[in-house]
């Protein structure tokens, strides 16, 4: 197995505190990697460095071949390849408020990857549908359940194919019911040869659908 | 008549002549009521002693007060003359309030005065003449050579209805200013073609810009009297008043007043001839019906403006203050330091000010239209309040949203075109709606600069009917019907935009 995902000794200060002490990890294609630990530890701002989100001080971050270093977050502009490679799904789902969940995935495939708007629906009404939210495409982002709402969040950090799908507590918002489907969606994913980084602090669930844990310690 | 007024120290002037007005007067004063603002040689305040006043009109009314101790329902004894201020174009509805008893301060003698109020025989006759630049005096000698011209006079005067009179049938577009200093300035200036008033006003005009600026053409247009106004259930004083001024006008102590201030002429002494003789009041005759459908085009008119003025200057503003906004929030430091300073600049200063500042203020360098100064002005300052509710507005957007929107690609413009923007709009809705009602009411003070929109119309329409009843409760429907739909259109854009929970 290739590494997807390498984090290397990846330090982050806020002032003079350490949020993250060389963190190193690493993600395969077609593996899933919890990253566990109590609440303040760090696991969404390690999300967060990856997605080029905010800066880190020390280590490495490369992603499929693109090198993140220490300093500010680049422009966008030279972002893009990495835009490509990973996708990140936000605990608060972070849906556009103003737009239909079948709108909030066509959103990266016409505007980014400039696919007609008859495309983009037919790939994302698709993607809803093989995540079993085929028929709340025409619902506002409040009209959803929290279970609804962070699978159209899934489907749309997917839209753009990204090889690696980061999740920041997806857990959090579920009943237990919902849980195991939605460990089943992640083996489905998996399956398809992406590479899954999960922050949670669900020690059951990491133990039942990830491939490996990784501890991170005060 | 009357020169330039502040609002505020007329405002405050009202408030003082009504609490200090004739109801507290003892019966041994004659409590009259006049505008200082007017200034020489009508009533001016003494610059010896800037607490009295003085002037020909300071004097009628002393002399008035005098003579209604020696004559029949003068109550016996003679009084003196207290002055009340009071704004010249609310004379009229102060006097019938009881704000004081005689309204005396160039005030005109019309059919509609006559009808409303008890009115006095004249006491002086006026000739409307026509000021215009030295190089047109050739040209210019009445209304008919000022087709396609811009005449500008004080509004609700006999002077601004001769040119409304006249503009179908010359073509000559009438200007309303509140004051008649400004409209001098603005012939000077180029902004104006002639000005149309008092003889008396347009020679002290010509004599403060020393006798250069512009010339008055000797033919006058019109004929007029200046009159002392009462209310009309005080018509038995009035008669006993009309009585004092025939005596004066027989005694010569008239004469004595208008010579020492230089303002009488045979004209005057051919006027006293004739009433003495007729013993009856002289002048114009047929009373006027106003009827409120003769107003409801002019109103109309003036809706149009105020719409329209509205309009364009929130369109202005509006395109400003996203400007504004989105320099406040992307833009490098030095962008949002200078953006600040303007929206706390216009947002600290009246708007009035800033009106001022645009057309008279800047008048040196450009000079502008007064409509679309009015509109530059409104939209300007609207530009600022707009900035604060667009700059609130793209903050309200959750931050995880744009996160979200940066992870899947798209560009910082992307973000604010199809994520931010969106959204940002719709908390801007409803705070810019009730921005867009208060303009459309803040629009009333362009017709400072010359702008007849509903407001002054409405003004012209109850001075010339002597009663702010109809045309008050006219004016407030209009602006209702503008503003009423607004609010709706926004509340049903608002539902459709916000989709239930």
């Amino acid at each position: 197995m290739s590494a997807l995902l390498v984090i290397d000794r990846l330090s982050v200060r806020y002032d003079s505190r350490h949020v993250l002490r060389a963190l190193s990890l690493e993600v395969a294609s077609g593996e899933i990697v919890a990253l566990m630990g109590p609440s303040g530890v760090g696991k969404s701002t390690a999300l967060r460095a990856v997605a080029a989100l905010q800066p880190f001080d020390d280590g490495r971050i490369v992603v499929d071949g693109f090198a993140l270093a220490p300093g500010p977050v680049p422009p966008e502009s030279r972002l893009v390849k990495l835009r490509r490679r990973v996708g990140l799904v936000f605990q608060a789902h972070a849906l556009f408020a103003h737009l239909t969940a079948l709108d909030n995935v066509t959103l990266a495939l016409r505007h980014v990857l400039g696919q007609s708007r008859s495309d983009a629906e037919a790939v994302a009404t698709k993607l809803l549908a093989s995540l079993d939210v085929g028929a709340r495409a025409a619902a506002w982002p409040s009209q959803l359940s929290g279970g609804e709402a962070q699978r159209v969040a899934i489907a749309r950090a997917l839209a753009p194919n990204p090889p690696l799908l980061l999740m920041d507590e997806p857990t959090a918002a579920l009943d237990p019911a919902r849980r195991g489907a939605l460990g089943t969606t992640l083996r489905h994913l998996s399956k398809q040869g992406r590479g899954l980084l999960i922050a949670t602090h669900d020690t059951e669930f990491a133990r039942a659908h990830a491939d490996r844990v990784v501890q991170l310690t005060v | 008549m009357i020169a330039a007024r502040t609002l505020g120290v007329t405002g405050l002037a009202l408030c003082l002549s009504t609490t200090l007005g004739a109801q507290g007067a003892s019966r041994r004063e004659l409590v009259w009521g006049g505008d200082a603002e007017g200034g020489a040689p009508f009533v001016e305040a003494d610059p010896a002693n800037p607490s009295r006043v003085r002037g020909f009109d300071v004097e009628v009314a002393e002399r008035i007060a005098r003579g209604l101790g020696g004559v029949r329902g003068g109550r016996g004894g003679p009084r003196t003359a207290r002055f009340v201020q009071v704004q010249w174009s609310n004379i009229d509805q102060s006097v019938e309030r009881g704000d004081f008893t005689l309204g005396l301060s160039g005030v005109e003698d019309t059919p509609v005065r006559r009808a409303r109020h008890a009115v006095t025989i004249p006491y002086f006759e006026f000739r409307e003449v026509l000021a215009v630049r030295p190089e047109d005096a050739g040209r210019i000698h009445d209304l008919a050579d000022l087709r396609g011209r811009r005449v500008a006079t004080l509004g609700a005067t006999i002077a601004y209805d001769l040119l409304v009179a006249s503009s179908d049938s010359t073509g000559l577009i009438p200007l309303s200013y509140d004051d008649d200093v400004h409209p001098y300035a603005d012939l000077a200036r180029g902004r104006v073609d002639a000005v149309l008033l008092d003889h008396i006003i347009a020679q002290r005009a010509l004599r403060r810009s020393g006798g250069l600026a512009f010339v008055i053409v000797a033919q006058p247009v019109a004929l007029g009297h200046y009159v002392g106004v009462l209310a009309r259930a005080d018509s038995a004083l009035r008669d006993s008043v009309d009585a004092v001024l025939r005596e004066a006008m027989r005694d010569g102590s008239l004469e004595q007043i208008f010579r020492r201030w230089d303002v009488w002429d045979p004209s005057q002494g051919a006027l006293f001839e004739r009433i003495v003789r007729s013993n009856t009041a002289a002048a114009t005759g047929s009373t006027a019906t106003s009827h409120v459908v003769a107003y409801l085009p002019s109103l109309a008119r003036a809706a149009g403006v105020t719409a329209l003025v509205s309009l364009l200057s929130m369109m202005l503003a509006v395109i400003v203050g996203l400007g504004l906004a989105s320099s406040r929030v992307y833009g490098p430091v030095w962008l949002r330091v200078a953006t600040t300073v303007y929206i706390e600049l216009i947002r600290g200063t009246p708007l009035l000010l800033q009106l001022f500042v645009i057309y008279y203020g800047l008048a040196g360098v450009v000079r502008l239209p007064a409509f679309l100064a009015a509109v530059l002005a409104l939209g300007l300052n609207y530009a600022a309040y707009e900035a604060e509710i667009y700059r609130g507005a793209l903050e309200a957007v959750p931050r995880p949203q744009l996160e979200a929107a940066r992870t899947l690609g798209l560009s910082e413009l992307q973000i604010l075109r199809l994520v931010r923007g969106p959204q940002a709009l719709r908390f801007a809705l409803a705070p810019m709606t009730n921005d867009f009602v208060a303009l459309l009411k803040d629009s009333s003070l362009v017709s400072v600069i010359t702008v007849v929109e509903l407001t002054k119309e409405t003004a012209i329409y109850a001075t010339n009917v002597g009663s702010w009843v109809v045309p008050g409760a006219l004016c407030a429907a209009i602006y209702l019907a503008m503003s009423l739909p607004l609010a709706r259109l926004a509340r049903r854009l608002e539902r459709r935009w916000r989709p239930a929970a």
